[in-house]
């Protein structure tokens, strides 16, 4: 039986920072709305967009069984500072863990860079005496008195929310809780977040500041999602609502609204969902999904099934989108590399006269120069536009007419006069290095995955600006096969209805194999199960759900853990080797070999529990069927040849399954255009997804 | 197609070829044992055109490694030249005068193959974790004692590895396995590169690596003769004393800037130290290329091109330059410093970019524990149970202030290292850090305010007595501020808070003693009366700035709850000397 959150009519919606989009699905049916984010009141595009699906499809609030909901609010509220008044409670002698943070440079050579202020400011930051060896043992007791005087001083600072971070708490969680027991009988409208609780990770940098961060935006998102919670039930709904973790997991409004640190990031998680449903519909085992917007891209690559997640992710980068730049967060977030590479983002020429294009970004205020609303950088958008890709007079539906003029303007002045070149190779020159950026990026994580990007991989290209350069991206990494699915627009909100209720939860206990107490980790695990499933069961009663557990391990000396799925049987039944095995056919795979002789420990224990994936109708075959709608055509520059074609132009809405066209060819719709190559051949498939085969495998 | 497009190719070449080495450089971080290779990124990758430039390096965590591999490559292509190379053979050297100045640091060279020709070669340089001898440390008195010296060797001939070099290595390290390991993971990522850069050549054709390195070269030295040619010409000097191992060491350093050239003589330097502080040239002009890029270039990447117009001399013998048999395992401790001296030079005429000095030399916590040292502090036999341990982790002190802005506070500069996690830290070893925090007032004063310096306190866990091999700096001579902006704190190594140990070298912590570390601050820039009396207040409501500072140095006048009185403060601050008074 399906699990009850997939049944009947369903709702999805992804908040973004310029968008809301909203899928509903029921009965083999779909029907999608898109409106601008209502940033003050984010519930009002929500209601406002219900109602417009509800009256064009007739359907009532009772014929909904499900509304699943994905947010950009806490990532916001973290970029714009825009959280509780947090303090943080922690180990006498450790005051500054948040400031010390890692004490590097995300820069070596830029003397000016400045470093992200903690969320917590020193003044807000509290020590009490207590201190727990590495293994628990209780090297220093806990202050409960200096604990209840602190109360009175929380209170006099007006603290809304309050980080309980001491060293260890990973391993014995005695004093943490202790902390909020104590305080929580004082200051009862508090919020709490345990570090222990909230990451129960080792390394104290990165678990203070997920904590912290939790701490920071618990009151706000609860208030939000009650808020959200009241409007729907006004208008009706009776049905469960989930929230999207940045997992690619779903869970219900209270759990939520304890560990809001999860919520972030869950717009990428319900597209790279999508990719890994569409895998499955189409049988592909290896997958890059790549999606592309006006400021950033998002490239995600994952082997049989699913895509992995990873602890190691930053909020709120400061500098360029680099890595070190921002806020650790170190919860399972879907393991993805970001670029700052989009429709907006800006072409400049550096001190070495060399092109360069972003990270900076127009973004969609004041947007591209072609918009004509005060933007005057030269964007990757304008140079789509005059490379022929984007049709000024039908833009985003025909509602904003695009300047040519401008984009020529901005080009010319930024980028063709002090390379030197002419204008057209200066567009070229643009998107060339946009692609060749994102390319770069995709080859640097796949390398740090040990993954192999190309050797059959499939890409699954989504959002506006994606369909427009997925081609020459696949080229680049030598894949030969695109699929552009329907409503790509709203890929994040499609995704997050075929999500699973799921929950991880990752602790750290490091064993070194050698002296390995099964029975110990078994109970650890059994523990972590039961925790779980406890979460899921609050959104999903009934369904069945099944367990994932992993390990990261490394060698005994290394910084770096690779994840190794683990059997899912009680540990002290099975061969004590086969951890070992299951560590070494890992690293062998990533790295190429293993180290013989070295003692190997385990260090994070992982266990996912979650109803199983949604079911995945196979596409069905198709005849072919020779193409009969109209269609224009249009002049292009193209990027792997260098020279001006004419292709044809189509409306995908024109293109039946069945039909097969060869490049060069413009697939035009509503919200993107799709930009098939010479040496490439579109064909749809049964569900009407687009596919770019490339035939000539070279490019030039 | 347009010729004119060849040169928007070449870029994306370029940069596809920065991305290349960068992911050689990722490939050996993922797989190294040395944590300073892993959480320090003290490594480097690149690839050399046929000729020995370097075209490409990957910006990895040490300006240590800046270009070092070139003169290595160099000594490769006449050992073994390019024709008699096969496809499948690596080169390798640890010797320090031909790379990064100490034993530890091994280089491997391998040559990429296109259609039976070499058409480039890869090279990689990376901290091993053991080189064998007395291990990473000042104390030796000569290169004989701090290990294993490698020529250059060739590591695999047409694919078949040497067996018999990788037997004498494992023989004389500590750890065969790690660092075998270690060495057969450059092969990797050398071979990573190689194919990688095979890919990219497929991609575009008509446009071979000759002509693709004379556009990067000539291009980045373009662009470092605009930048050189943007400043004044003359000459400026500086110097500065640091502590030195068993006696103070002076740094003296001229800049040169005639027009198409930065030349930096390093003349009137102090001779070279007895123990093992010393730099070879290669060395010295690491770190002396990356205070001229940081200040004056910082956007022009490392190659051969941007490097050529950077010259360093030092007279042979001074500690910047010394010839063999010279000890110089732990010259980091001097090479960081030198940014210094030449920031000092260049404040002269650019004084609205560099920073003041700052602690710049890193605190390594490196700590031994059991037997031995069980043995010296003479304990009872059972007194002790902790493991024996070996322990090597980064603490930085505060870096200058800028003219803009404060310094950064326990933050490595101008090394690229990463502190390690104290969780971390004690899951390794018996030991508890039981303080590690940022320490007031330890910032120089100044309009911009140094970085703060940080206390670390740490035993072990039963009390049992260990080494720690000291190598410290700036406890006798602090960082000094500029432009009437005070110097930072000065740094301490103490058995708890009361009795000096020495700055450099191998010592005992008896049992039940905690080694205190008090590190360094920054120096400020500027008149700390002229400081923005917001941002006094601010430091003093975190406790940055203790009040007897604020009242003393800053000029604030503090009201009855001990907040800065914003108005009483300008007045006082009016009718005070303008001179800078400094912390006692």
């Amino acid at each position: 039986m399906r699990p009850e959150h997939e049944l009947g009519w369903r709702l999805g919606v992804d908040i973004g920072g310029t968008f809301t989009d909203l899928v509903v699905e029921g009965s083999g049916k779909r029907h999608t709305g898109k409106l601008l984010t209502t940033h003050d009141r984010p519930e009002r595009a929500v209601l406002d967009g219900v109602r417009t699906i509800l009256e064009e499809t007739g359907l009532k609030p009772v014929d909904f069984t499900s509304i699943i909901h994905g947010t950009t609010l806490a990532t916001n509220a973290l970029i714009e500072r825009r959280g509780a008044r947090t303090a943080l409670v922690t180990t006498q002698g450790f005051r500054d863990v948040l400031e010390i943070a890692t004490e590097t440079r995300f820069d070596q050579y830029d003397l000016g860079i400045v470093k992200p202020a903690p969320l917590v400011p020193r003044d807000l930051r509290f020590t009490v005496a207590e201190r727990m060896s590495a293994t628990g043992d209780v090297l220093v007791p806990l202050d409960r008195d200096a604990v209840k005087r602190l109360a009175a001083i929380l209170a006099e600072r007006e603290i809304e929310s309050v980080a309980v971070g001491f060293l260890h708490s990973f391993v014995r969680q005695d004093h943490e809780r202790a902390v909020r027991d104590i305080l929580s009988r004082e200051l009862p409208h508090l919020t709490f977040s345990l570090s222990s609780e909230v990451s129960p990770e080792i390394r104290e940098y990165e678990r203070f500041s997920t904590t912290v961060m939790n701490a920071y935006l618990q009151p706000k998102v609860a208030t939000y999602l009650k808020d959200l919670q009241d409007r729907i039930r006004e208008g009706g709904f009776a049905c469960p609502i989930y929230l999207m973790l940045s997992n690619g997991g779903l869970t219900d409004i209270e759990t939520a609204m304890h560990f809001p640190a999860r919520l972030v990031e869950s717009g990428p998680a319900g597209g790279a969902i999508l990719a890994s449903h569409i895998a499955k519909e189409m049988s592909l085992s290896k997958v890059l999904s790549f999606d592309m917007g006006g400021t950033t891209a998002k490239i995600c690559l994952f082997d049989q099934g699913e895509p992995s997640t990873s602890r190691d992710f930053e909020v709120a980068r400061v500098y360029r989108f680099k890595r070190g730049s921002g806020l650790p967060l170190r919860i399972p977030v879907v393991e993805m590399v970001e670029i700052g590479a989009g429709g907006g983002s800006i072409a400049r020429v550096n001190a070495v006269g060399l092109l360069t294009v972003g990270p900076e970004s127009a973004g969609s205020e004041p947007g591209p120069a072609c918009y004509g609303r005060g933007g005057t950088g030269a964007t990757v958008t304008d140079a789509n536009v005059l490379l022929g890709r984007i049709d000024p007079a039908h833009f985003a539906g025909g509602k904003i007419q695009l300047d040519l003029k401008a984009a020529t303007d901005a080009i010319g002045r930024d980028v063709a006069q002090p390379l030197p070149v002419s204008i057209p190779d200066a567009t070229l020159g643009i998107v060339e290095m946009v692609d060749e950026n994102m390319a770069n990026a995709a080859r640097e994580h796949a390398a740090e995955r040990g993954m192999d990007i190309s050797g059959g991989r499939t890409m699954i290209a989504f959002g506006g600006s994606a369909p427009l350069h997925a081609a020459r991206l696949a080229e680049k990494l030598g894949i030969d096969t695109v699929i552009i699915p329907v409503d790509a627009g709203v890929a994040s909100a499609l995704g997050f209805l075929r999500a699973p209720v799921a929950y991880e939860i990752v602790r750290t206990r490091p064993t070194r194999l050698s002296a390995f107490d099964a029975k110990a980790i078994d109970g650890l695990l059994e523990e972590m199960t039961k925790e779980a499933t406890g979460f899921v069961r609050r959104g999903v009663p009934k369904a069945e759900l099944k367990v994932r557990r992993r390990c990261s391990m490394r060698y005994l000396g290394q910084r770096h853990e690779i994840s190794v799925p683990i059997p899912d049987a009680p540990l002290a039944s099975i061969d004590p080797a086969a951890l070992r095995l299951a560590f070494e056919a890992t690293y062998h795979r990533q790295f190429g070999r293993t180290i013989p002789k070295l003692e190997i420990e385990a260090l994070a224990w992982s266990v996912v529990v979650g109803t199983p994936e949604a079911e995945a109708l196979p596409v069905p075959t198709v005849t072919e069927t020779a193409f009969t709608g109209n269609s224009g055509s249009r002049s292009l520059l193209m990027p792997g040849v260098a020279e001006r074609v004419e292709a044809k132009v189509v409306q995908r809405d024109d293109l039946v399954p069945g039909t097969t066209l060869d490049g060069p060819v413009v697939v035009v719709e509503n919200d993107t255009s799709t930009v098939v190559p010479q040496g490439f051949s579109v064909t749809v498939n049964g569900h009407g997804y687009l596919v770019l085969t490339r035939y000539a495998k070279k490019g030039r | 197609m347009s010729t004119a497009f060849d040169a928007i190719r070449l870029q994306v070449m370029w940069t596809r070829l920065l991305a290349v080495v960068e992911e050689q450089a990722q490939t050996l971080i993922r797989t190294a044992f040395s944590t300073v290779v892993s959480e320090a990124g003290d490594l480097s990758a690149g690839v050399f055109d046929l000729t020995g430039r370097m075209v490409a390096q990957a910006a990895t965590g040490t300006p240590g490694h800046v270009n070092t591999m070139a003169e290595t490559v160099k000594d490769f292509l006449i050992h073994f030249p390019i024709e008699t190379m096969k496809d499948g053979d690596h080169f390798i050297t640890n010797d320090p005068w031909k790379g990064a100045g100490h034993l530890h640091d091994v280089t491997v060279m391998t040559p990429a193959f296109r259609d039976g020709k070499v058409v480039a070669l890869f090279a990689c340089i990376c901290h091993q974790i053991d080189m064998g001898g007395r291990g990473l440390g000042p104390d030796a008195e000569s290169v004989f004692e701090e290990g294993l010296l490698i020529p250059p060797m060739r590591l695999a001939f047409a694919g078949e590895f040497n067996e018999s070099l990788l037997q004498i290595i494992r023989t004389n390290v500590r750890m065969p396995y790690e660092v075998e390991g270690d060495i057969l993971s450059y092969v990797t990522c050398n071979e990573v590169g190689a194919t990688r850069f095979g890919e990219m050549l497929d991609e575009f054709p008509g446009i071979d690596f000759p002509t693709l390195s004379d556009y990067v070269i000539n291009r980045s030295r373009e662009g470092m003769l605009a930048a050189i040619r943007a400043l004044p010409k003359g000459t400026w000097h500086g110097s500065m004393e640091v502590d030195g191992y068993d006696k103070p060491i002076m740094l003296k350093a001229a800049v040169t800037i005639d027009g198409e050239k930065v030349l930096i003589d390093y003349a009137g330097s102090s001779t070279a130290s007895r123990f093992g502080i010393n730099l070879v040239l290669n060395y010295t002009k690491a770190y002396t290329a990356f205070a001229i890029r940081s200040s004056i270039a910082p956007d022009v990447p490392n190659n051969a091109g941007s490097l050529g117009p950077i010259e360093v001399t030092g007279p042979v013998g001074s500690i910047v330059n010394v010839e063999p048999p010279a000890p110089v395992s732990a010259r980091h401790v001097i090479g960081q410093m030198l940014p210094d001296v030449i920031f000092g030079c260049l404040a002269q005429i650019l004084p609205d970019v560099v920073p003041a000095e700052g602690a710049s030399c890193i605190w390594s916590l490196q700590l031994r524990g059991g037997m031995e040292a069980w043995k010296m502090a003479n304990v009872k036999e059972g007194e002790f149970t902790s493991r024996a341990f070996s322990l090597l982790s980064f603490n930085s002190g505060g870096s200058g202030a800028r003219p803009d802005k404060d310094g950064l506070s326990v933050t490595a500069f101008p090394s690229g290292v990463r502190g390690t996690s104290v969780e971390a830290l004690e899951n390794l070893a018996p030991v508890v850090l039981w303080k590690k925090e940022l320490l007031p007032d330890s910032g120089g004063a100044g309009k911009q305010r140094g970085g703060l310096g940080q206390i670390v306190e740490v035993g072990t866990i039963d009390g049992a007595p260990f080494f720690v091999f000291a190598m410290y700096d700036r406890i006798l001579f602090p960082a000094r501020g500029r432009f009437g902006g005070a110097e930072g704190g000065r740094g301490d190594a103490t058995l708890d808070g009361t009795e000096k140990l020495a700055i450099k070298g191998k010592q005992l912590v008896p049992a039940h003693r905690r080694l205190v570390l008090v590190l360094p601050g920054g120096g400020g820039i500027g008149d700390p009366l002229e400081r923005d009396i917001e941002m006094v207040a601010a430091d003093l409501g975190e406790g940055i700035v203790t009040p007897e500072a604020a009242r003393e140095i800053y000029g604030a006048v503090l009201d009855k709850d001990g907040k800065v009185d914003r108005e009483a403060s300008r007045q006082a601050r009016a009718e005070r000397p303008a001179k800078a008074p400094v912390l006692a």
